[in-house]
């Protein structure tokens, strides 16, 4: 058994915030890099151009990224071994959050659904615990934007739809959501589960590192034939045309009932925010 | 690529008729912010036949809700917002000489029909480029409803700020000639 004490879970929250929001993932880059390379719009690679830039600037001056810094989502996995002390698990991430956004100098994006009142600190957050073997604690704090959010969908397609009924969806999807979640975009799968599972799977395939392989190869084949489609619909950059509408899919897939076929679509902008750390 | 054009606030007629969808803008000069809430107050104001709390002829409004600004720091992180929550109030500040429109994504039929009517432009600035767009904001100093937050309306001095022409005054769209360009197959 190992004792942690959670006032340095609110550290890491803080600065995680703060880090995310304004230090874009080496991954991203190099997928800018190598779009700049294949895209046929001088406009779209001009845009693709001033993307890196930002991001230069954003972590140089540590500024955000995009105004937009988002809804703090926050992923904690907790080993079995571990003994929090000193307060609780939710109430620290809470406070983290307050504390990155006030300090880093981060938009408060939340508020509530009807009388549109902002809850002024950016919470609450979306927590999402696993208890795990071990005595660590990891911790990722993905901060996700509206206009990309907006665009997401869960659908429960029917069993005999079959791989194409996924591929149909997911492209149709893109396709629809044109210039809105700010592309190119990094399209989030998840296959399977129940309907809640399928929309965390989704988020949770956005994490994987950009360029990386899927370890399930039939996975990996269906992620390169979608992303493939995809960047022949011509949107591009910010919508205005272009080969690069996606810079990656990730799939991650479970098995579900036998009379369903959950699907679920979770779009991220090329503000691809996410940072992690282990305690 | 079309050529880099420099334009200074506030735009005549002949500054928005030369341009066409694609150009690549700079602008320079004063310009305005405004979201949602904000229009919905300005056009309140049409509606009761009341004065604007600023001159709106040969204007441009800027879609964007920024971060707070670091000290040291003239303006926060400011990229465009979605525009489509402004299609039901644009026509009529276009009606009234509003200019042109800063933002990201397509405009309703009835905001393109208006451009085209009274000579305005829309223009997309980068989505996701808050902190390169920030940069180019040298003043800043609230004009009106101080109470909306990060939401009230601004006045910004800008040097060079980057768009690009996506609604031209005759009737053109880069969303969809862009897309119809590139798309395969």
């Amino acid at each position: 058994m190992r004792e942690v004490n959670v006032r340095l879970i609110t550290e890491k929250v803080r600065d995680l915030c703060m880090e995310a929001n304004t230090d874009l993932g080496e991954d991203v880059l190099q997928a800018f890099d190598r779009a700049m390379t294949l895209e046929e719009s001088p406009l779209g690679a001009e845009i693709l151009k001033e993307l890196k830039e930002n991001a230069r600037i954003a972590r140089e001056e540590k500024v955000a990224i995009c105004q937009d810094t988002g809804f703090a989502v926050v992923f904690v996995e907790l080993g079995q071994d571990v003994h929090l002390v000193g307060g609780d698990l939710k109430e620290a991430v809470l406070e983290g959050v307050r504390q990155g956004y006030r300090n880093g100098y981060l938009r408060k994006s939340i508020c509530h659904p009807f009388t549109r009142a902002n809850t002024g600190d950016n919470t609450p957050a979306i927590i999402h615990t696993e208890i795990v073997p071990g005595e660590k604690v990891k911790i990722t704090v993905a901060p996700k934007g509206g206009g990309s959010e907006n665009m997401s969908r869960v659908m429960m397609l029917t069993p005999s739809d079959g791989i194409d009924g996924i591929k149909r969806f997911v492209i149709e999807r893109v396709r629809e959501s044109g210039s809105n979640p700010c592309p190119p975009t990094i399209v989030g799968v998840g296959i399977g589960g129940t309907f809640e599972q399928a929309a965390l799977l989704a988020k949770k395939s956005l994490l994987r590192s950009i360029g990386s392989r899927n370890p399930d190869p039939e996975l990996e084949k269906l992620e390169s034939e979608i992303l493939t489609e995809i960047n022949k619909l011509g949107i591009g950059p910010q919508g205005l045309g272009g080969r690069t509408t996606s810079l990656a899919v990730h799939i991650l897939m479970m098995p579900c009932h036998i009379a369903s076929f959950p699907l679920a679509v979770n779009i991220q902008c090329h503000a691809h925010r996410h940072k992690e750390v282990e305690i | 690529m079309n050529e880099l054009i420099r334009l200074k606030t506030p735009l005549t007629d002949e500054d928005v008729e030369k341009l066409k969808i694609g150009d690549r803008v700079l602008i320079n000069g004063m310009i305005y912010t405004g979201r949602d809430a904000a229009h919905k107050r300005l056009v309140d104001l049409l509606e009761e036949g009341k004065e604007l709390p600023f001159d709106i002829k040969g204007q441009i409004i800027y879609y964007v809700g920024p971060t707070p600004a670091k000290p040291g720091q003239v303006f926060g992180s400011a990229g465009p917002t979605t525009s489509y929550r402004m299609d039901a109030y644009s026509p009529s500040l276009i009606e009234k000489g509003l200019k042109g429109m800063i933002g990201k994504g397509m405009r309703s039929e009835a905001v393109k029909e208006a451009m085209k009517k009274y000579k305005a432009v829309y223009f997309a600035a980068t989505g996701g480029a808050g902190a390169l767009l920030a940069k180019r904001v040298k003043k800043a100093r609230v004009v009106a409803y101080e109470d909306l937050g990060p939401e009230a309306i601004r006045e910004l001095e800008v040097e060079d700020l980057p768009v690009i022409v996506v609604n031209d005054v005759r009737g053109n769209d880069l969303y969809i000639e862009g897309e119809k360009k590139y798309r395969k197959g």
